[in-house]
């Protein structure tokens, strides 16, 4: 009988899901840094606490949220289960391996990338996304993330795990378009489309905390 | 020259192995590495010790079966190029040359630097052909192909099946190979009939042989003697998601 395969099981549609649901999340860090651009606005806040205060009251965004949390999951345990299904197809390794030669750093680290990716977004939940959403709090939510920001020692973890960002959708956007079969179709487009999603929007994020430990000194 | 080579010694597939170190004098600079390899074999008979045993036939090339990891890099310093054609003057004078066998779970070792690359020949069997009978050479221009399918079903059709691309890949995946053959035979009027078969069977093989998955590292594409290129595996992933889902 004819072999075939299970789309999900495969090495290729493992390929397949973590290219996918990691367009997925790219798509959600346009969103979230477009919001979040508001923090520059200089009224004091009043924008971007309307802005997230409307973000956790819409019960659209509460149902997309839910969405993320899966293409999260799915992402991180994909990524992890292909990691380990590749680790056994070379049980023994060379004495002398030159990787560099052949391949971007970027490329070879994309499960450590993805777990600073992922510590980051741990903390950064329970820092922002649990007060803004549910609210315990006094503080507006632009006085909850100006008074975080004054941490010089929080900043420079913000920014580097946003570093690590970088790294890993440096490799990762052109990347997903090549697990989808496009990227040669679209190879100018796309690396141009790149730009944007590893050097701009980790750029954008990494100067919201400078622009309140320098720019605001605080305030 | 004088050289210092490293070489991995194993004596069958179930022993330990281990690198062993051969210093060798009178190499010339115009000798091919296999040929310093030859000296040196001679000179191990010559004093009772089992020769080297490693892979080659054609010597030109074009034969894929010099599969030797040279300083940590799939068939040497070189670029597009089988290990065959390494000549010592790719080496400075006194120079360290550490060779292996190409590290895989689906290409145990045999003996030495001689691995078993059947796992290749199943995933050929699983789809890599046409099963109609295409006749004599057809002439010019009877069958329509335009220019950019056949180039590029030609580039891949030059894959010799070394298995460079899996040595190189941190994963050791077999991605840029069956790529190649996928996309020879997909892009070619003969290969239709049994195009999402074949991509099928081919990647079902490759998953049971103990190969890993592509994580776009492109190492393949830079080590490979053929020149094979990762687009191939673009294709190869399309034809995947077409024949599963669309
Ligand atoms: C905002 C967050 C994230 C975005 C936008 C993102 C995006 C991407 C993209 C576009 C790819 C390329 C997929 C492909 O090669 O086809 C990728 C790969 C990968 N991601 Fe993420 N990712 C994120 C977070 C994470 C996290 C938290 C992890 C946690 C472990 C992770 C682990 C991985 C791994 C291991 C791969 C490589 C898969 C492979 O090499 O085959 N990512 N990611
Ligand atoms: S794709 Fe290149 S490296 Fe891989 S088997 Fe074919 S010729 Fe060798």
């Amino acid at each position: 009988m004819a072999k075939t395969i299970s789309l999900y099981g495969s090495s290729i549609g493992q390929k397949i899901v973590s290219a996918f649901t990691g367009l997925f999340l790219c798509g959600f860090l346009v969103i979230h840094v477009s919001g979040n651009l508001l923090l520059f606005k200089n009224d004091g806040g009043v924008s971007f606490d309307h802005y997230a205060g409307a973000l956790s009251s819409s019960v659209l965004i509460r149902s997309i949220e839910i969405l993320l949390f899966a293409g999260f999951a799915i992402h991180i345990f994909w990524g992890i289960r292909g990691w380990i299904f590749n680790r056994r197809a070379r049980p023994k390794n060379y004495a002398e391996y030159n990787p560099s030669e052949s391949s971007s750093l970027f490329s070879r680290i994309m499960l450590l990338s993805g777990s600073i990716v992922l510590f980051f977004l741990v903390v950064h939940l329970k820092n922002f996304w649990v007060p803004i959403r549910f609210g315990a709090q006094d503080l507006s939510d632009y006085d909850l993330v100006r008074i975080a920001f004054q941490s010089p020692l929080y900043d420079f973890f913000y920014v580097f795990c946003l570093v690590l960002l970088a790294f890993h959708l440096r490799q990762g956007f052109q990347a997903a378009f090549q697990s989808v079969g496009l990227r040669s179709l679209w190879l100018k487009a796309i690396n141009m489309v790149a730009i944007i999603f590893w050097l701009l929007i980790p750029a954008a994020f990494a100067a919201m905390p400078l622009y309140f430990l320098l720019a605001k000194g605080g305030r | 020259m004088h050289i210092t080579l490293n070489i991995w010694r194993q004596k069958d597939r179930n022993s330990q192995g281990g690198l062993v170190t051969y210093e060798l004098s009178d190499v010339t600079p115009d000798m091919s590495l296999l040929e310093a390899l030859d000296l040196l074999n001679l000179g191990l008979v010559r004093t009772g010790v089992d020769a080297i045993a490693f892979d080659n036939d054609c010597r030109e090339g074009i034969c894929g079966t010099c599969c030797l990891q040279i300083n940590g890099r799939p068939h040497g310093p070189l670029k597009g190029v089988a290990a065959c054609q390494i000549y010592m003057r790719s080496f400075e004078d006194n120079a360290t040359i550490i060779i292996e066998p190409f590290r895989a779970k689906a290409f145990p070792i045999v003996k030495d630097l001689v691995i078993d690359r059947s796992a290749f020949d199943r995933i050929i069997q699983a789809g890599g052909f046409i099963s109609v009978k295409t006749g004599g050479a057809p002439d010019g221009n009877t069958l329509p192909i335009s220019k950019h399918t056949l180039e590029t079903a030609f580039d891949a059709a030059a894959c010799i099946g070394c298995g460079a691309c899996v040595a190189a890949c941190k994963n050791a995946s077999a991605m840029l190979f069956v790529a190649a053959k996928v996309a020879h035979l997909g892009r070619l009027p003969q290969g239709q009939p049994e195009r999402k078969q074949r991509a099928l069977g081919m990647v079902a093989q490759m998953d049971s042989e103990g190969f890993g998955a592509c994580s776009n590292t492109y190492a393949c594409q830079y080590e490979c003697p053929k020149q094979i290129s990762v687009d191939n595996i673009a294709f190869l992933n399309s034809e995947i998601l077409r024949a599963k889902i669309f």
